[in-house]
Parts: structure tokens; sequence; C-alpha cells
């Protein structure tokens, strides 16, 4: 048996029951997400705004007004709704009955935020963190996998701005604080940030896990759309209470004061230690933008 | 109320925390980085890369243009970063900062013995300044890429008199 046959047979032996993709496939879903990402908002997003601007009155509905007319500016004259376009964050889920060939994973993502930031004219807003040298590529994207089962690759894209990122907090509460520390860890961090994050703000809050997955479980709670709720009805109902608290706090669109401080809370759970209850609050602006494929 | 600059000291006076106006003329953009230059500029005793005198600072970095456009998304950046360069910024003679978000008390303080004014632009609203955007051009630090300093011409910027030269705020 010659080399290559030898090296086929064992490849189909090995594959059997495997979908084949060729990482460069995630690397132009990545590159086509990061593109419409950067020019488009949510539509749960543009929902809560237009409620938003009809509730509101003198320099917040003046804001509000201009986040609009902002939003059709970008979708006519194809430019970004912001001009930070944002750290990339990927989140992949990866059937494990897929077999990846060609390029490494991270590369491919790395290659397709790379391609999207140049063709889209979008800012390239990453830095060293000591020199404060530009990488001068937007990369690398901030990839989190996770394996399930099946033959599927869904990707999520969010493109995350720092103006929002830079008011986030991740708080290890003890459980004796417990729902209500919960909501004034939201609540909080959300008033803290006062007019700096560019509110209305969309809040995303992770609850349980231990100090690093807290954070992840927030970044994920953000690619929920505004509008949804957790399907798990206690935690629903610490998402209502939180944002009713938010929306009393009268900071209001670009910190103008108003009704409207936050436009959705999002909240995901997992399970933790019996000694702890960590609660990562991580703030997204009002312009939420995150695109969604599968292969 | 549209506004041309350069303003007198008259209209930079008259206006009032909360007053919704629209900025034409001529703004230098800055952030984090190029302040850092220019507070080692101004330590040294060095002229800053522009006339401060009556100028109007821009805390935004934007995006490369597109092709027929003179500049990309321009929107403003968190001004609270800006608070430790301010100050010195107002006292070198800028009358007039646009960014997002409240300031803190040392500007202010700054602001009002300047007769100078912070106005607030819309956060998030990057495609809209950038197509309000005449004319574009590098005045200083191009290895900082966005974040260096540009010269624009605004045409019709959507502001909002944050904290005027009287020690009001909107926030």
């Amino acid at each position: 048996m010659s080399k290559e046959s030898l090296a086929i047979s064992q490849n189909s032996f090995y594959n059997r029951g495997m979908r084949t993709i060729d990482t460069k496939e995630i690397s132009n879903a990545v590159y086509r997400m990061a593109l419409r990402a950067g020019l488009r908002l949510t539509e749960g997003c543009h929902d809560a705004l237009k409620c938003a601007e009809a509730l509101e009155t003198g320099a917040a509905k003046f804001a509000l007004g201009t986040i609009l007319e902002n939003e059709r500016i970008a979708r006519e004259e194809q430019m970004p709704v912001c001009q930070d376009t944002g750290m990339a964050v990927v989140l992949l889920t990866l059937g494990q009955n897929v077999h990846l060939v060609g390029a490494g994973l991270s590369e491919a993502v790395d290659d397709g935020v790379r391609r999207a930031y140049r063709d889209g004219n979008f800012r390239k807003s990453v830095c060293d963190p000591l020199t404060r040298k530009n990488t001068g590529d937007n990369t690398p994207a901030h990839l989190h996998v996770e394996i399930v089962g099946g033959d599927k690759v869904r990707l999520v894209f969010l493109p995350k701005g720092f103006g929002s990122e830079n008011m986030s907090k991740l708080y290890m509460l003890t459980p004796a604080a417990g729902r209500e520390g919960i909501l004034d860890a939201i609540v909080g961090t959300v008033r803290d940030a006062g007019s700096r994050p560019c509110p209305p703000v969309y809040v995303g809050v992770g609850v349980g896990g231990c100090f690093d997955s807290c954070a992840l479980l927030a970044k994920k709670a953000l690619t929920r759309d505004v509008g949804t709720h957790h399907p798990r009805e206690d935690v629903a109902e610490l998402e209502r209470e939180a944002l009713d608290r938010i929306n009393a706090l009268n900071i209001g669109p670009q910190g103008f004061h108003g009704k409207v401080t936050a436009l959705g809370v999002s909240c995901e759970v997992a399970p933790t230690h019996i000694a702890g209850l960590p609660v990562a609050v991580n703030i997204q602006c009002h312009c939420i933008r995150c695109e969604k494929e599968t292969l | 109320m549209k506004l041309t600059l350069p303003l007198s000291d008259e209209v930079l006076l008259s206006l009032k925390a909360g007053d919704c106006v629209e900025l034409s003329g001529t703004v230098y953009t800055a952030r984090d980085c190029a302040h850092r230059r220019f507070m080692e500029l101004l330590e040294r005793g060095e002229k800053l890369p522009f006339d401060p005198k009556g100028a109007f600072i821009y805390f935004a970095g934007p995006c490369p243009a597109p092709a027929g456009k003179a500049c990309g998304s321009c929107g403003p950046t968190t001004s609270a970063r800006m608070n430790t360069f301010a100050p010195t910024m107002l006292r070198a003679g800028v009358k007039g900062l646009i960014g997002k978000g409240e300031m803190d008390a040392a500007t202010r303080k700054a602001l009002e013995e300047c007769g100078a004014v912070y106005f607030a632009a819309i956060g998030g609203a990057g495609a809209f300044y950038g197509n309000a955007v005449r004319k574009m051009e590098l005045v200083a630090y191009p290895d900082l890429m966005s974040e260096a300093v540009y010269r624009l011409e605004a045409d019709g910027f959507p502001l909002v008199v944050a904290h005027d030269a009287h020690g009001n705020t909107i926030y």
C-alpha cells in the first residue's frame, strides 16, 4: 500500500460519522458576521430604542433621536454605527462530530477578524497593554470554545466597545448577601458608571460559577437579545426587578436624566461553591451589535 | 441653536447647561495617548502640534475613511478618562471640549476659570458625526493610528452643553 493511500484509509477510519469542516469556512463566517455587526444594531436593541425615545423628553429625547438617525445613516452610508467597532468576541460551540481541517482554529478566527476590520473600514482598537502599541489589525479575537454533541458549528460574534466594558465589575459576594446582594451589585455597578458607558445600557449579569466563568457568563448574557427573558422564572424575575431599580436611578439616556437608564438586564446562572456567590456585571452600551451563524 | 467656530467669549458665556446645539467649524481630535504627549510637551515648555488658543478638542478616534468620504465613523469617547489632562489644556487656551459623559470637579472648575465649555456629543452615533465631517487632515502622531491628532471640519455636529462656563451641569 502506498504511503498516500494508507493515509487516506486511516483518515476515513478515524472520520467515520464525522463531518469535515475546513477552518477557512469558519474564518469566512467570522468575516461575514463582523462586517454585518459593525453596521447594524440587533432587532431587540432597535425596538427598545424606539420605545425609549417615545418615553423621554428634552436632551434625553434629543440624544435618542440622534441615535436612531445614526442607525439610518449607518445603513444608508454603509458606515459603522459606532466608531468603537470593539474587541472581537467570538463564542464558538463546536459539535464533537466535527473534524476541523486547515489552519488552526484561533488563527482562522483571527484571519476573519483581520479581513473584516480592513475591508469594513473599522477602527483597529487593540493594543499592547503596557506599550500601548496598536496590533494594527484588531487581532487577537477573544475566542471562547465550548464542545457539545452533534456535528454543527454555532458562532456568535459580539464586537465589544470599551466605554462600557470599562464600567464592568466582578463581585465575590458571600452566600449571606443573597438575592438582595445580587441586586445591589447590579444596580450599584450601573449607578457608579453614571453617564460614562453611553446609557441607556444593556446589562449582562453572571451569577455563580467561579471567578473566571462568572465573567464569561455575564458576557454570554449580552448575546441574548434585548426584550427576552431567562427561561427560569426566578432568574427572569431578578432581571425584571434589577431593570426597574436601574430605571429608577434617573441617569437616563447619555446621563441627561430620564426614565430609561437601561434597555434591559440579561442574566445567566451557573452552580457555584457552597462558600461563595460570584456576581459579574458586564455593561454594554446602547449600541448593541451581535451576529449569529450556524455552519 | 447653530454655532460656528471660533466662538466669541460672549457666546461661550451665554451657553447654558442643557442647551442643544449644532456646531460647525474646526475641531482637533485627541484621546488618551495624544493627551499624554501634549502633557510632556507642555512640561518641557514646548509647543503643541496645534495652536490651543480658542481651540476645540474632540475626544474621538475615527474609523478609517471609506472611499468618497472625508472621515469614517467618528463619535465621542468617554471624557472622564481625560479628566487628568483637561485642566492643563484649558489653561493653555482651549475653549471647548467635546466628548461623552460627565467630567470631574477639577475640570468643571477649570472651565469656569477659563470661560470655556464642555459639550456632550451623543455617544454611539459614530456614523452621524463621521458623515458630518467635511474635511479631515492629520496634524500629529500618525503612529497612534485612529488615536492620532486630526483637524476636522465639522458641519452641524449635534451637541448638548453639558458643563457650562458658570459651573452648571446637565448631569
